[in-house]
């Protein structure tokens, strides 16, 4: 296999020092992306079309009055519009409150300024370690249920703090991913710049930024599939998406064993044709972008 | 709040001493630059040649000594550095043109953004500096898509746009095939035929000797030796300086 040392074997053949290379999968990054990417299409295909034969090979050849998939196919829509939408809606909202604190954490982390370049690298560096789960609960329960803005009162649902909970370690995360992409670019482009007038604030938005954006785009979209992934947490927070619903739908059911694999399979399906094209297309995007520039 | 005049040297080194960490780059310097007058700084890698001309535009700062540019003292912490660098353009060794932006972009960039000159103005003289530079036609291509020599005189280009008085040369044509350094070299010739005030840091002796006005040769941090070319390459006076000559001629 791969982590095999060839042994050159033709005459004459130096002996060298083969540069090192840790053995097991590589847990970069994209760690995620890559094993979700590595499962062939057909597979997933295949699975979506062997559903429903796994579905009636559990619940056996009895005749029941209404067979487990006949339940399903009755939740099915119910399941998807009122769950898998929020899974997605707290996903991209997440998203977005991620990606805009992230880029002012990542630029603060490349800050001039001492004290702030210090204060990005604690954010980053607690919320990049701290269990996502354990983060979730505290800001669900130190946050208030509502917020008084003006005389206003804001109701503060849980689903709302759940999609900040998820934001925090997502920003921290996209922070680095921002300082990597800016300190990827050559100090030469940064001294162009100075030699042409550019302030350092003209340089970072107008040279240093757009250069990056490219490089940028795979990793973050690897971020958002972990993202996602990681929404049914919420549902420990008693929040109504997917997960919750589908516990609540077999319970109605009468919480038969034989609904286990119907109902939460049919939920795995769905995050994986979610995220499966979005993991395919990150690491065929960062394949091209890492031979160029 | 100077009262420079043309006369006087428009480039005025005096004892410059310049130091990474313990290895001192530059000791004692000390260099004048008369309005349109071209200088070539030649030396053996290592000499601190680079260090010297990054110094002049406040690339890199100096320990010691003194560096006027039209009588500004470069290394005041008042100085506004935007005023030094309208004045004194620099060409680099990689080029380092802006990959994201074509050519035309390349060179109207800094007039627009940093200038705030009107576009269409700065656009209508971005086209005629890509023509003096022998690149029309290849306005609209990205740098990517340009030989190292075009690049290179994109560079130049983007350079000039800021219609400085004083221009910067580092190396500029060590990383090109030897096929595109004449390219580059006739441009710079034009620039010098034009009274552009040019240093050049170069390895290329036959043509530091064509356009040169002034030969400073420089080893570990001083200035060995300095002369008008046809001087300087026949009647070498200290062994240093021989001994380079007799290896790169």
């Amino acid at each position: 296999m791969a982590y095999k040392t060839p042994v050159p074997t033709a005459k004459g053949a130096l002996p060298v020092l083969l540069p090192f290379a840790p053995r097991g999968p590589a847990y970069d990054a994209f760690f995620a992306t890559r094993w979700l990417a590595a499962i062939p299409a057909g597979w997933i295909v295949a699975l979506a079309a062997l559903f429903p034969a796994m579905v009636l090979a559990q619940a056996g050849a009895a005749a029941a009055i209404e067979t487990p998939l006949e339940k399903l196919l009755r939740w099915m829509p119910f399941l998807f519009t009122q769950g898998f939408l929020f899974n997605v809606l707290i996903s991209v909202l997440a998203m977005a409150i991620g990606t805009a604190v992230g880029a002012f954490a990542g630029l603060a982390l490349i800050s001039r300024a001492r004290l702030l370049r210090a204060v990005a690298r604690v954010y980053v560096t607690f919320f990049r370690n701290v269990p996502w789960l354990v983060l979730l609960f505290i800001v669900l329960l130190a946050f208030p249920f509502q917020i008084k803005v003006f005389g206003m009162t804001i109701p503060l649902p849980g689903w709302i703090k759940t999609v900040i909970g998820l934001a925090i370690p997502v920003s921290a995360n996209i922070a680095e991913v921002v300082r990597g992409a800016v300190q990827s670019v050559p100090t030469a482009q940064w001294e162009a710049a100075e030699s042409l007038g550019f302030t350092r604030r003209q340089t970072i938005w107008q040279i240093i930024l757009p250069q990056c954006f490219k490089r940028m785009l795979p990793p973050w979209m690897n971020w958002y599939a972990i993202l996602t992934m990681s929404t049914p947490l919420c549902s420990l927070l008693g929040v109504g998406e997917i997960i919750s619903l589908t516990r609540q739908a077999m319970e109605a059911e009468g919480n038969r064993p034989e609904l286990l694999i119907p109902f939460y399979g049919f939920a795995l399906l769905l995050f994986l044709a979610y995220c499966y094209p979005i993991a395919r297309l990150t690491l065929r995007l960062e394949r091209r972008f890492a031979v160029k520039n | 709040m100077t009262n420079w005049t043309a006369d006087q040297p428009i480039v005025r080194l005096r004892d410059v001493h310049k130091s990474y960490g313990q290895v001192e780059v530059l000791r004692g310097i000390s260099m004048d630059v008369m309005k349109g007058e071209v200088i070539c700084i030649i030396g053996p890698s290592g000499s601190g040649k680079s260090t010297l001309i990054r110094c002049i535009n406040a690339l890199n700062d100096i320990q010691a000594g003194s560096i006027q540019v039209e009588g500004q003292e470069v290394h005041d912490p008042r100085l506004d550095k935007l005023a030094l660098r309208r004045k004194v353009g620099m060409v680099f060794q990689q080029y380092n043109l802006f990959p994201h932006k074509t050519a035309l972009q390349n060179v109207m960039m800094a007039p627009v953004k940093v200038l705030k000159e009107k576009p269409a103005e700065v656009e209508t003289r971005a086209r005629a500096l890509l023509k003096k530079v022998r690149l029309e036609g290849k306005e609209n291509h990205y740098p990517g898509e340009l030989s190292g020599g075009q690049q290179q005189r994109v560079a130049i280009a983007r350079s000039l746009a800021m219609r400085p008085d004083v221009m910067l040369f580092d190396e500029v044509t060590a990383a090109l095939d030897p096929e595109t350094v004449k390219e580059v070299l006739v441009t710079i010739k034009d620039l010098a035929a034009e009274g552009m005030t040019c240093i050049l840091v170069t390895h290329e002796m036959g043509f530091a000797r064509e356009v040169a006005d002034h030969i400073y040769f420089t080893d570990r941090g001083v200035i060995v030796e300095h002369g008008p070319p046809a001087e300087f390459f026949t009647q070498a006076k200290d062994a240093r300086t021989r001994d380079f000559l007799d290896q790169v001629l």
